[in-house]
């Protein structure tokens, strides 16, 4: 059994209620669902006995500017058991600020704790039950998301403000 | 701490992220009072600019939160807005202790989104250069490590064996540090015959130098006695906090890239992963030390394996001609136009391509739109996840354990903060 029919057959049986689309573009596996469930999905991908995704490699999102579903955040998990990787991706729908928030996996894999941050930090999506979070690079005060789509290149001036003087 | 959050100033977030962190940690002789060192962003031993809040009772540390970002240069958006072959250099500024990995990590991602594959010889000649970064890299890992701890004269021992790496990347591709050696669908220039005879010598006298370094260190009393048993980590835990590289592997997990998941010709080549159990710094040490002798089997064998051919692919819609056919041939000219005016436009579609970097595993996460530029690009920085073990690691210990700890991490700002 290749790696796309092991994860289909496990996850149908373990979610049957939850669509999954499957991608396998340049034998890369990449799995689309619901925001909602990203969290038991994720926890049943790396606690199963025979998958067994331990490592988080990377937690980002993707900025689609003119699409109705704004942003789609991406996962991609390691196993080193099958020595595969796969995709996750969760597309956050709608366009409005309070739609940007998904449930942090920082309680699965503890590495997602720093990957969220920045996530956080360049594209303002919020990840709820997060335990901390901070800017990751731009200053505290900085009141924009540098990497969405609106943010200009040569950024916004005034936007960074120099240290105050000590007397 | 009752004086820093009585302040007139409201505590800055961070501030308040430490001391809101629980700390298990019982000192025997606690003291009245906790302090709060800031420990860089401008500290000789933080390898960069890394700032650390340490909160300490006397020298002990009870917890610690960095602060990352003093070198964040933006790199992922100025990768969206602009062109393949352009983002080349700017991976040099990465993780600038190992240039020529990086460039083969980016080439290696663009590819594999374009869908084309180098010729054989640029490969073995990517191989070669990939595993010669990573000896210099490690080298300046071990010198600097040993450098915090006391030992300075294994810093100029080191350096200098790099030295010749450096002397060597300087006649492969005219520039000793920032190399922008590789090119998409190949390498720059071939490796001309006076390179590999000089990587045959260099490796030839490597490991007996190294030896050398490492007799220095090895059965000194201080430097093992500082770094044996500090900052020990699991290997669940060090998978759970997504170390990856030499990291990984000093906690006793057997996961390379190279044999995970093969890229390049590293099926072909026979060479071992070293793996130590113990998790501390003296073990990540080992392991760093053990790569390289490794690196030099790789290189040996690369070197007889080369083959002789073109090191650069003939595809005209994704891959620069060569200069002096652009001038000769109309053809040429029309597609080098094409390319540098609008770039390689590879099919709409996503990839996630990952190398073992000497740090660990850098990888690129590229969009494409069918446009000359990606429309997203995350770099998956080593240096940034193995960071984020430093308060689990540094929890309990002295503040000069601290320094040992971030030097067996092994930390290149340029890449943690991109």
């Amino acid at each position: 059994m290749d790696l796309k029919e092991l994860v289909a057959y496990k996850l149908k049986r373990k979610f049957p209620e939850v669509e999954f689309e499957y991608s396998d573009y340049r034998e890369q596996l990449a799995i689309t669902f619901d925001k909602k469930f990203i969290v038991k999905v994720a926890s049943f991908l790396k606690d199963e006995e025979e998958l067994q995704f331990k490592l988080c490699e990377d937690v980002t999102a993707i900025d689609w500017a003119h699409r109705k579903n704004r942003f789609t955040v991406v996962y991609h998990i390691f196993s080193l058991k099958l020595n595969s990787r796969i995709r996750l991706k969760v597309p956050l729908n709608g366009v409005d600020e309070s739609d940007f928030n998904v449930d942090s996996v920082s309680s699965v894999w503890k590495t997602a704790d720093w990957h969220e941050r920045e996530t956080y930090d360049m594209y303002g999506i919020i990840f709820n039950n997060h335990p901390d979070l901070r800017r990751m690079y731009m200053p505290e005060e900085f009141e924009y998301y540098p990497l969405r789509k609106d943010f200009p290149l040569m950024g916004i001036p005034g936007s960074l403000p120099l240290p105050k003087k000590d007397d | 701490m009752e004086k820093i959050t009585s302040k007139e100033e409201v505590p800055t977030k961070i501030l308040q992220s430490l001391l809101n962190k629980e700390t298990d940690i019982t000192v025997d002789t606690a003291l009245e009072n906790e302090m709060i060192l800031n420990m860089g962003p401008q500290h000789p031993a933080t390898h960069g600019v890394l700032r650390l809040l340490l909160r300490l009772d006397g020298e002990t540390v009870l917890a610690c939160v960095p602060e990352l970002g003093y070198l964040h240069r933006g790199y992922e958006k100025m990768a969206e807005n602009m062109s393949y072959y352009e983002f080349i250099p700017h991976t040099d500024r990465l993780d600038y202790l190992s240039p020529l990995a990086n460039n083969v990590a980016w080439v290696l991602a663009v590819e594999k989104l374009a869908g084309i594959e180098a010729p054989p010889r640029a490969q073995y000649i990517r191989m070669m250069v990939s595993e010669m970064t990573r000896i210099a890299s490690h080298l300046v890992a071990i010198g600097a490590l040993a450098m915090d701890v006391g030992a300075l004269t294994v810093f100029l021992w080191t350096l200098r064996e790099r030295e010749k790496i450096l002397d060597i990347w300087d006649i492969l591709c005219g520039a000793r540090f920032t190399n922008s050696y590789t090119r998409i669908g190949g390498v720059a220039n071939d490796a001309q015959p006076e390179v590999l005879a000089k990587v045959k010598w260099f490796i030839d006298q490597y490991e007996e130098n190294l030896d050398e370094c490492e007799r220095l260190i090895n059965t000194n009393r201080i430097f093992v006695e500082r770094m044996d048993g500090v900052g020990v980590i699991s290997g669940e835990d060090a998978i759970q906090i997504g170390f990856t590289g030499p990291n990984l592997r000093g906690s006793g997990v057997e996961f390379d890239l190279r044999r995970a998941t093969p890229y390049m010709f590293y099926n072909d080549i026979d060479f071992k992963i070293p793996v130590y159990k113990e998790g501390d710094c003296l073990a990540r040490y080992f392991v760093r030390a053990d790569e390289t002798r490794e690196s030099v089997k790789i290189i040996r064998q690369v070197l007889d394996k080369m083959p002789q051919g073109e090191t650069i692919l003939n595809n005209p819609k994704r891959v620069l001609p060569k200069k002096t056919e652009i001038y000769s041939k109309m053809e040429e000219l029309i597609h080098d136009f094409m390319i540098v005016n609008f770039g390689i436009n590879p099919p709409v579609g996503e990839v996630y391509s990952a190398v073992e970097n000497p740090k660990g595993e850098l990888g690129f996460y590229l969009v494409s739109q069918g446009e000359g530029h990606p429309w997203k690009c995350k770099i998956r920085s080593p240096s940034m996840v193995n960071l984020q073990a430093i308060p689990q690691l540094v929890k309990g210990h002295m503040i000069s354990d601290v320094v040992a700890i971030i030097g067996s991490i092994d930390p290149v700002m340029g890449e943690a903060d991109k």
